[in-house]
């Protein structure tokens, strides 16, 4: 039993050097100059290393990138959690006619995907004149979070016993005010981890920014990586610059999954095994 | 009876107002897309159209059109093809993971966990630009390393070049984005297994495949179904990562899945018509899929 034990263990780490593989690949690379990379042996370690990659790739466009990730995922983020929120709490603290169709429109919408509405997304944001535009791309991105989002924090109002709440309505407290004390910081951990999600979701969204921002002024990281991959058809790629940029745009995201990692998963796993 | 009557009543209208901004959003975002596209792919919508032209009515036309059209057929054949094997491929070695991370030790669960959450987490496209120079024809480790091995001859091998090992890569590549999140569902699954049942099979004298397929799978089916029908929804939508393997190899049309042919429809052909109509068909498909989850929800919604 023992040996049985170490044996998968054993494969256990095979398994996941093969898997963690890419990632250290893209940061290894990231670090080794044009002229080890044009080598037909690859280099397994970063030795001699340079940041000359991350020096070249962080020019004007990956600033102008950045600023329009951050404004765009801010204003996603930040609405798409206060509807959500108040969506869960009216779908798991009350019962209304109406109410089991809103929750079955809700996980129709949230299967929706892109690839099946860019067309008429495009159409109706430039109409308005809002192709190019934060605002644009945030719309659509918060209606495409929000069904999960609502779904993930319904599973977290839910789980607050509604007991506790009227407990408290017993001893006094109104039912906002048992609500506000008593089930909202309990909340806090669904809300941060369905913040993460929405964060995540549009930080790397890549269909409907694609189609939403036509200019490279307007681009976001997402988009500016893919012009590495675009450039490369017509010239010699530099893989050293293409890893450093993805690198700069994999780094804060990984690490930021992986601070909260645990909460987002038990929230993803509660949302899909929960129900 | 006088004191519970009007709380009810406020207690309908609260909800409600509750609601109203998603419900805001879902209608602007995704309602009035949805809309607008049935009502466009019923309608002769090209390039005259683009430019104000009205658009005149042409009933089923585009569908007729579609339906006789041997492209589309391929490409949602190539599209549903791609989907059901990537996700089952991903549920297996998913759920092999999770069993196997209840088979070793602490220490060794937690490299793996770490791993798979490194790969969960790295954003699509920076993926993508790492998998591409993975699978680079000259210098790529992938061929550097098959060719090592002894009477293979991988040198300059061009995966992009064809759509058979064209679909092999972007399938390997979302298999590896997909995994963790599987592995992670079914493992949490797997840990609400209680031990006593274990044991009890045990001393039945359940070996370790009976125990598989008569005690662990039918406890944890609801996640398995869940995770399963999720994949193939995602699969679907492998828009990202074709187009991107696309930039790096070939433009030809005999590598699209529905979601670039849709993009290519509406944007070089700049058929909106055409493109509205393959998009209804993209969502009746997610939605006939979706089905069978959102029915599993709403009963354990209503329980």
């Amino acid at each position: 039993m023992r040996t049985r034990k170490m044996l998968l263990s054993a494969l256990a780490i095979v398994i996941a050097l093969v898997w963690v593989f890419p990632v250290y690949w893209m940061v290894n690379s990231s670090f080794l100059s044009n002229a080890v990379l044009q080598s037909f042996i690859p280099t397994f370690f970063p030795f001699p290393g340079t940041v000359s990659n991350f020096t070249a790739v962080a020019d004007p466009s990956f600033f102008s990138a950045l600023g329009m990730s951050v404004a765009i995922t801010l204003t996603a983020v930040f609405f798409c959690i206060i509807f959500a929120f108040l969506a869960a709490v009216a779908i798991s603290r009350f019962r209304f006619r109406g109410r089991k169709s809103f929750v079955i429109a809700v996980l129709v919408v949230q299967m929706l995907p892109a690839e099946g509405l860019f067309i008429a997304q495009y159409k109706m944001v430039s109409s308005v004149g809002l192709l190019d535009s934060v605002i644009g791309v945030s719309v659509i991105y918060v209606a495409a979070v929000v069904p999960f989002t609502i779904w993930m924090l319904r599973g977290f109002v839910a789980g607050v016993p509604a007991d506790l709440e009227e407990a408290a309505m017993v001893d006094g407290l109104s039912r906002f005010g048992a609500f506000m004390r008593i089930t909202f910081p309990l909340l806090a951990p669904g809300l941060v981890a369905s913040g993460v999600y929405a964060f995540l979701q549009a930080w790397n969204e890549f269909t409907v920014a694609l189609v939403l921002l036509p200019s490279e002024a307007a681009h976001t990281l997402p988009l500016w990586l893919r012009g590495f991959v675009q450039a490369s058809a017509t010239r010699e790629t530099d893989w050293g610059q293409v890893m450093a940029a993805s690198t700069l745009v994999a780094v804060p995201v990984i690490i930021f999954f992986l601070i909260v990692q645990g909460r987002l998963t038990s929230g993803l796993v509660s949302g899909a095994v929960k129900g | 009876m006088s004191t519970i009557a009007p709380r009810r009543r406020r207690a309908n209208l609260t909800p409600r107002l509750l609601l109203i901004p998603a419900i805001a959003v879902l209608l602007l975002g995704m309602g009035y897309p949805v809309v607008w596209q049935i009502v466009t792919s019923t309608q002769e919508y090209g390039l005259a159209q683009q430019f104000g032209q009205p658009a005149p009515f042409v009933g089923l036309d585009n569908y007729l059109t579609l339906a006789t059209n041997g492209g589309l057929w391929a490409v949602v054949a190539r599209s549903l093809v791609f989907c059901i094997v990537t996700a089952f491929v991903t549920l297996a070695i998913g759920t092999l993971l999770a069993l196997l991370m209840t088979a070793i030790t602490k220490g060794a669960r937690l490299v793996l966990q770490v791993a798979l959450l490194l790969a969960w987490s790295m954003p699509v496209v920076a993926a993508m630009t790492v998998w591409i120079w993975l699978f680079d024809n000259r210098r790529g480790v992938i061929n550097y390393l098959l060719d090592l091995i002894p009477g293979v001859e991988m040198n300059r091998y061009d995966w992009l070049a064809t759509p058979l090992t064209f679909f092999i890569v972007a399938s390997v590549i979302v298999i590896w984005m997909s995994v963790p999140f599987v592995a992670f569902s079914v493992y949490a699954g797997l840990t609400q297994v209680s031990d006593e049942v274990m044991e009890a099979a045990q001393l039945d004298g359940a070996n370790g495949w009976q125990r598989f397929w008569g005690i662990i799978l039918p406890m944890i089916r609801p996640v398995i179904s869940i995770v399963l029908l999720l994949q193939l929804i995602w699969d679907l939508r492998v828009f990202t990562q074709i187009t991107m393997l696309k930039d790096a190899g070939s433009k030809s049309g005999d590598y699209d899945l529905l979601g670039t042919y849709i993009y290519k429809l509406g944007t070089s052909a700049q058929d909106f018509g055409m493109a509205s109509a393959v998009s209804i068909l993209v969502l009746a498909l997610t939605i006939a899929l979706s089905w069978f989850y959102i029915r599993g929800l709403l009963k354990e919604d209503e329980a």
